[in-house]
């Protein structure tokens, strides 16, 4: 009943689609073939690697565990946590934008390119500048705030001028405020001389993923990702324009700050565990939407699918391309990720 | 409004530009001072007569003045590109950094860091090359990523299209500068943050060519930018042939290309010099393009004086405090501009 009503209403999609209706069975087939494909791709992910491991010792490592045996212990410390790690993280960054692109009817918008993950990396360079011997727990803090004070200053700027936040103020919005935080993460890093400890972290790694972080960010993902289904249908609402939900009776401005707090939460665990990935949470985003329709209630777990399934597939990936070096996961994506925007940038006509 | 006489115009437009020199004068004494080692003014002025101890002279001669005059050159060169940049575009946010062009050049010069260590000296001459190399392709590549038959170059769409260009090339300046040894890898990211690393005049030499001719030009070409104003419809109305457009984006290319290979990814200047210009002197290009020109100089030699001072003996890269002073000012832009 809901999807009729605004079957064509079409508002955070691209210019020129045509508009369409929610897909619940589309979305139920992504939830089941998805969840599939990701228990696939986590067994893909633990057997793949510097040594490849049969899918039979990975079995036992899990199920009949022998701290004897070399292989169970690489399966158990390194390669499981960074599977699930790359899961994960994939469901935030992709969470994540799906929330913006809906409450910001922003087709442009993601954790990268709006200025978000580069706050949480000045939370992680000052972490490790001024207090390295932190625990996980609260270098994830200190990304929290950068995220906070980076869409503070970027949603604060592009809703400072009168004719409100387009999608290329946002987007305009965003660089400066990357530019910026880059800049005083990068000023941090050559003052204390990490240069080369936050390089790998700033390109994106999944490999230092390990079970304390998994453990320590896991309530606060598993809590956003909850908040957000909770929040999804006043999301669809807000999609529909601030005033269309106001007319509806939402209380926008809680809904947005909410939203604001959750996607802050996923962004920050996100990027704490593995560095600034951009790119993600633009593209789910849409392809969700073209695959499920309109209702956030259907795009956000969906988009938490799929993003997993991006991310686990991807890192499968870094380490092939040229093994035995990774390729950092962040640049991986870009060049799939750059290519998707620019054709989503030349799709509108201009008016932007 | 009172519409000012032509003659008391000029007036305030030779005292703009004669405060602006004073400035840079200031600025550049300060500078001479500050640093590693202190030197007096006193010391400076003997040491500048041929007064000074061996060590002063060193100093002042072979580390200070040539990291100086590259500031300033380096800073007009910004400058006078965005100032170009902007003109052409009609967009009041482009410059090179913001289209991309920053992040094509540092590339190119990039790749052949990867290759020829950067310790060795054959590559100075060759750097700015490759840097406008890698500047024009890019340019290239976004200048038809982002024109459509239809309504040609819509400006949003290219500030969009050279934010995404620059964030893949940034992408893949990652990839190849991890597979740095440690000591090149370090080189490197300082030279990406924008460090005016040419502390030796060679750098002043290969980087001279270009300013002395392009920037003359641009001055030169400052009528057609003043056209191109009032938009494609109406130059080509005024008979304006709109190929000379395409030697002034080479032009502004050539610049940012050439100023990159020195001073590696400074932002922000080509964006606020020429928003300051317009604002003191108006927007006639014939007073705006040196008022930029001017104005950029100062702001590189004073990012660069207080990268220096600010947290001694270690140094910031010149272009992180540009970013830290001049994000801001162009967020307070965009938060002003209407469109």
């Amino acid at each position: 009943m809901v999807s009729s009503t605004r079957s064509t209403l079409n508002p955070s999609t691209a210019a020129g689609d045509k508009p369409v209706r929610s897909r619940p069975v589309a979305a139920v087939t992504i939830l089941l073939l998805g969840s599939a494909a990701i228990v696939f791709g986590l067994m893909l992910s633990v057997s793949l690697g510097a040594a490849d491991i049969r899918l039979v010792t990975v079995w036992e490592a899990v199920f009949r565990f022998n701290p004897e045996l070399a292989q169970h212990q690489v399966i158990r410390e390194l390669r499981i946590p960074r599977a699930l790690a790359g899961a994960l993280v994939g469901a935030c960054f992709a969470v994540a934008g799906s929330i913006m692109q809906g409450m910001t009817r922003n087709p442009l918008a993601d954790s990268g390119l709006l200025g978000l993950n580069a706050g949480a990396g000045v939370g992680l360079a000052l972490a490790f500048a001024f207090a390295p011997s932190l625990s996980f727990m609260y270098i994830m803090i200190y990304c929290f705030i950068g995220a906070a004070v980076a869409s503070l200053l970027v949603f604060g700027i592009g809703s400072l001028s009168h004719s409100g936040l387009t999608p290329l103020r946002l987007t305009l919005a965003g660089a400066a405020v990357s530019a910026m935080l880059l800049a005083v993460s990068q000023g941090v890093a050559i003052l204390f001389h990490l240069s080369q400890d936050i390089a790998f972290w700033m390109a994106g790694g999944i490999g230092g993923a390990n079970w304390t972080q998994l453990k320590i960010m896991f309530p606060w993902v598993a809590a956003a990702l909850i908040g957000s289904l909770v929040l999804s249908r006043s999301i669809t609402l807000l999609s529909l324009g601030r005033d269309v939900a106001a007319g509806l009776g939402q209380r926008t401005r809680l809904v947005q700050t909410a939203g604001m707090i959750i996607v802050v939460i996923l962004a920050g665990a996100a990027v704490s565990t593995v560095g600034p990935i951009a790119f993600v949470g633009l593209m789910i985003p849409h392809i969700t939407r073209y695959l499920v329709g309109v209702d956030y209630r259907w795009i956000i777990p969906c988009s938490a699918v799929l993003g997993s399934i991006l991310i686990i597939f991807a890192d499968i990936a870094a380490r092939m391309i040229n093994a035995p070096y990774e390729t950092p996961i962040g640049a991986l994506i870009a060049v799939i990720g750059v290519p998707f925007f620019i054709y989503l940038a030349s799709k509108r006509k201009g008016e932007l | 409004m009172l519409v000012p006489s032509a003659k008391a115009r000029r007036t305030r437009e030779a005292s703009i530009l004669a405060l602006l020199g004073v400035l840079i004068v200031v600025i550049f004494i300060v500078s001479m001072n500050t640093g590693f080692m202190r030197l007096s003014p006193l010391d400076v002025l003997h040491t500048l007569l041929g007064e000074g101890t061996q060590q002063q002279k060193l100093i002042l001669f072979d580390f200070r003045l040539p990291r100086i005059v590259i500031s300033l050159l380096i800073g007009a060169g910004f400058a006078v590109s965005g100032s170009i940049l902007q003109g052409l575009s009609r967009n009041a946010l482009a410059e090179p950094s913001t289209l991309g062009i920053n992040a094509g050049a540092g590339f190119a010069v990039l790749i052949f860091i990867s290759f020829v260590p950067a310790t060795t000296a054959a590559p100075i001459f060759v750097l700015p090359l490759l840097a406008l190399a890698g500047a024009a392709l890019t340019a290239t590549l976004i200048y038809f990523l982002s024109y459509r038959r239809a309504d040609g170059l819509s400006p949003t769409r290219l500030i969009l299209i050279g934010i995404a260009v620059g964030a893949g090339i940034y992408a893949f300046q990652l990839i190849l500068s991890l597979r740095l040894d440690p000591q090149n890898y370090q080189f490197v990211a300082i030279w990406l943050a924008g460090k005016i690393w040419g502390g030796d005049w060679r750098f002043v030499l290969a980087l001279l060519p270009w300013i002395l001719t392009l920037l003359p030009f641009a001055f030169y070409k400052a009528r057609v930018l003043n056209v191109l104003n009032l938009g494609d419809e109406t130059s080509k109305g005024l008979g304006l042939p709109l190929e000379r457009e395409r030697l002034l984006l080479a032009a502004a290319v050539a610049l940012a290309g050439a100023c990159v290979s020195v001073s590696g990814g400074i932002g922000f200047v080509g964006l606020i010099a020429p928003h300051l210009a317009r604002r003191l002197v108006g927007p006639r290009h014939q007073i705006m393009l040196p008022a930029a020109a001017l104005i950029g100089a100062l702001l590189l030699l004073t990012a660069d004086t207080i990268g220096r001072w600010i947290l001694q003996p270690t140094e910031i890269p010149t272009g992180i405090v540009v970013a830290i002073i001049g994000a801001p000012y162009f967020l307070y832009l965009l938060a002003k501009s209407k469109a």
